[in-house]
């Protein structure tokens, strides 16, 4: 019997610490995972939670009589007449119908401030479709001002809470909801208008559009120009100092803060190229400076990844570099380009500061039809949301949340499927 | 002892004179001090397919091979040997320019093929490659199907003018490379899912289907079994009908089995070149002998 321990003694000693520091390690793992779900989770129930509301409004069911004296309509094929006609009039005089007993001009201004005030519009639309309305009486449903629909949402019974609703108001709605004239609905509006001074009057689409716009512009910028570039980095430019100095700055570009990048957009863009400021074009001329080093810096990545093997064999046949790459290694690198393509979309996406100096904080109500109509973003409204006072805003900021990661989410959702559909193994 | 000294005598090579220092080669000394000038043998012949003169390769600094002198006859099979790192593989890619693409690389002296230099400005690369083809160590099928594969290489030359010309080349491309019975019927499914075998012998019709002059073949068998290697080396005698064929192995079985002549390197020099029976029973050299024997390498 010796004292020396054996091999197999000495490996099943230190076995024990081995796998302690296993179980540590993927603790630790554990661990984090669980700290980033948290994460994640709480920032999505509190977002949800505040937000859902937005997608639903309160309208209400009152009896409109199209008169064509009260509107001040002589001749009915006059568009302009149905234009400039006083609806408020009609409006105003079905609620007082509605609810005869009210009196005096404050009570009245505290009727006439249960719907919006851009109920003449819904009237006007109704009337322009069917101008045999004339003289009629129908039902139409009106939205209620943001006031009273923050109330119903989350005030009823506690009504001393919000001080912008009235008793009267309180009363008269009961009235309503007891006769069935109150309807709680899926927000349209928020989905089909561009912004607007009154809560109840303003949606996320002008701004949608603003975003969808300024991406096409960058995504039809940033991919060609990035891909070039990594390809000819990768494939055929010598390696010397140049090229390392160019390496180098594009790892640097990629560092800089984006709002250098909105002031170089604002000074050479608009100020010496002349291109119309708050337009997704210029936004998309900014955005694709920000993205170009990502897409560069990954499309090289995937380049590099393309295994020497395959380039051999091409060459090896008689293919010419240019075929080579366009044939073969193009082609097996395109999962990987598009991944950081869509990081980078995903980051222009989210992007606010650059935008803000070339305008793009602009108060825009019209949807934007081309690229070259004043519009602004996703992130940005949700910016010029979060800071208005109106109550109702609070809730519209994270619908607008909402949108925009539900909008992140199915871009990377078509990312990983294009990656998914493209990708061959060798 | 007796074979070195035999060695000695044939070639009339200066070196160690006294018996000595003979003593101490036959033992395990594999130093470059014995390496003659020119390689011993028969390196050049008359009217040959290419020929290399003076060939000099370096990578950056340091130089890989040194002073080659080697000619390749027509529809021949040629074997090159060595231990490993002596620049055979290295040598074989001069051949078809394939060193172009490393960076750092240069390659000196001068390569012709069918007399005319493979570095003359007038002769594209593009061509040179169709004319001198290449099959790598480690089968490299691109990652389509089996038919685009062998497909490939007509298409970018513009060889076939249709379709049903170019299902033709493909099939004569297969057949030739005994691989059509295997894959007639599954052509449009990835090249990448053959076995390693049949996948170098995809790549070996790939090759031939643009009707190279020239084959090169690095080591085409290192990383197959001895059924696929067998398969391979059968190949390779039918094809040394219609082709002239390089053939760089470690596998000096190999050479022996496959090729006419054999040529054997030694840290970047050319040291011995016979026909490949002479090599093996015979060789003049005593570091030939020593690696054939399995002495080192």
């Amino acid at each position: 019997m010796s004292e020396v321990k054996s091999t197999i003694e000495k490996v099943n000693a230190g076995l024990g610490k081995r796998y302690r520091s296993e179980k540590m390690f993927q603790w630790f793992g554990i661990i984090s995972i669980c700290f980033g779900l948290l994460c994640v989770l709480a920032l999505f129930f509190d977002i949800i939670g505040k937000g859902h509301s937005a997608f639903k409004h309160h309208s209400i069911e009152i009896p409109i009589m199209f008169d064509a004296d009260k509107l001040g309509i002589t001749d009915i094929n006059d568009t302009k007449q149905i234009y400039s006609a006083n609806y408020d009039g009609v409006i105003k005089a079905s609620l007082r119908e509605l609810f005869p007993n009210v009196s005096g001009r404050t009570e009245k201004r505290k009727l006439y401030k249960l719907v919006s005030n851009g109920s003449y519009l819904t009237l006007q639309k109704m009337l322009l479709e069917d101008p045999s309305l004339l003289n009629q009486t129908t039902e139409v449903q009106l939205i209620t001002d943001d006031d009273i629909d923050t109330y119903l949402k989350h005030f009823v019974g506690k009504e001393s809470e919000f001080e912008r609703i009235h008793a009267e108001q309180v009363e008269w709605l009961a009235t309503l909801r007891e006769e069935g004239r109150l309807i709680s609905h899926f927000n349209t509006v928020f989905f089909q208008a561009g912004d607007s001074r009154e809560p109840e009057q303003a949606g996320i689409f002008a701004a949608l559009m603003g975003s969808f716009y300024t991406l096409i512009v960058t995504l039809c910028l940033s991919f060609p120009i990035a891909v070039a570039a990594a390809v000819y980095l990768e494939e055929f430019a010598p390696k010397n100092k140049w090229t390392d100095l160019i390496e180098v700055n594009i790892n640097n570009l990629a560092a800089v803060p984006s709002i250098i990048f909105g002031l170089l957009g604002l000074a050479i863009f608009i100020s010496f190229f002349g291109v119309p400021r708050s337009t997704p074009l210029v936004g998309g001329f900014v955005l694709t400076l920000m993205t170009l080093p990502t897409i560069i810096i990954s499309s090289r990545a995937a380049i590099k990844s393309v295994p020497p093997s395959i380039r051999e064999a091409a060459l090896g046949i008689g293919a010419s570099r240019m075929q080579m790459v366009t044939h073969h290694v193009l082609p097996l690198s395109l999962p990987g380009m598009l991944t950081g393509t869509i990081i980078g979309m995903a980051q222009a996406l989210g992007e606010t500061a650059p935008l803000l100096m070339i305008g793009m904080i602009a108060f825009i109500v019209d949807i934007p039809g081309s690229v070259t109509d004043p519009a602004t973003v996703l992130p940005v409204q949700i910016f010029l949301w979060s800071d208005s006072p109106e109550r109702a805003f609070t809730e519209k900021t994270s619908a607008a949340i909402m949108v925009l990661l539900a909008f992140l989410i199915a871009m990377n959702a078509f990312a990983i499927y294009m990656r998914k559909r493209l990708e061959k193994r060798w | 002892m007796s074979l070195t000294d035999t060695a000695d005598a044939s070639t009339g090579l200066a070196f160690g004179d006294e018996p000595s220092t003979v003593q101490e080669n036959s033992s395990m000394d594999v130093s470059t001090s014995d390496i003659p000038e020119t390689a011993v043998g028969q390196p050049l012949v008359s009217d040959p397919k290419m020929t290399m003169r003076n060939v000099d390769v370096f990578y950056g600094e340091k130089q890989a091979i040194f002073k080659v002198n080697l000619d390749i006859a027509r529809n021949e099979v040629i074997a090159m040997i060595g231990p490993s790192g002596c620049g055979k593989s290295t040598f074989l890619r001069c051949l078809n320019r394939m060193n172009d693409t490393i960076v750092d690389c240069r390659v000196g002296g001068q390569i012709e093929l069918d007399e005319n230099s493979i570095f003359d400005a007038k002769l594209d690369v593009v061509s040179l490659r169709a004319r001198v083809g290449m099959v790598f160590q480690k089968p490299n099928p691109f990652p389509k199907s089996i038919y685009e594969n062998v497909a490939y290489g007509p298409k970018i030359h513009g060889l076939a003018s249709g379709r049903t010309e170019l299902d033709e080349i493909v099939e004569t491309s297969l057949q030739k490379a005994g691989l059509w019975d295997e894959v007639k019927d599954r052509l449009q499914e990835p090249g990448t899912g053959l076995s390693g075998g049949q996948q170098q012998r995809l790549c070996i019709a790939r090759a031939i289907a643009v009707s190279p002059e020239v084959i090169l073949m690095d080591e085409p068998c290192s990383a197959l079994d001895p059924i696929a290697t067998a398969k391979i080396e059968e190949l390779i005698a039918e094809l040394s009908e219609n082709f002239t064929i390089a053939i760089v192995t470690h596998s000096m079985q190999q050479a022996a089995r496959v090729s006419d002549r054999t040529a054997y390197f030694h840290l970047g020099y050319l040291v011995e070149v016979n026909d490949t029976e002479t090599v093996f029973t015979n060789p003049s050299h005593r570091l030939t002998e020593a690696y054939i024997t399995g002495r080192f390498g």
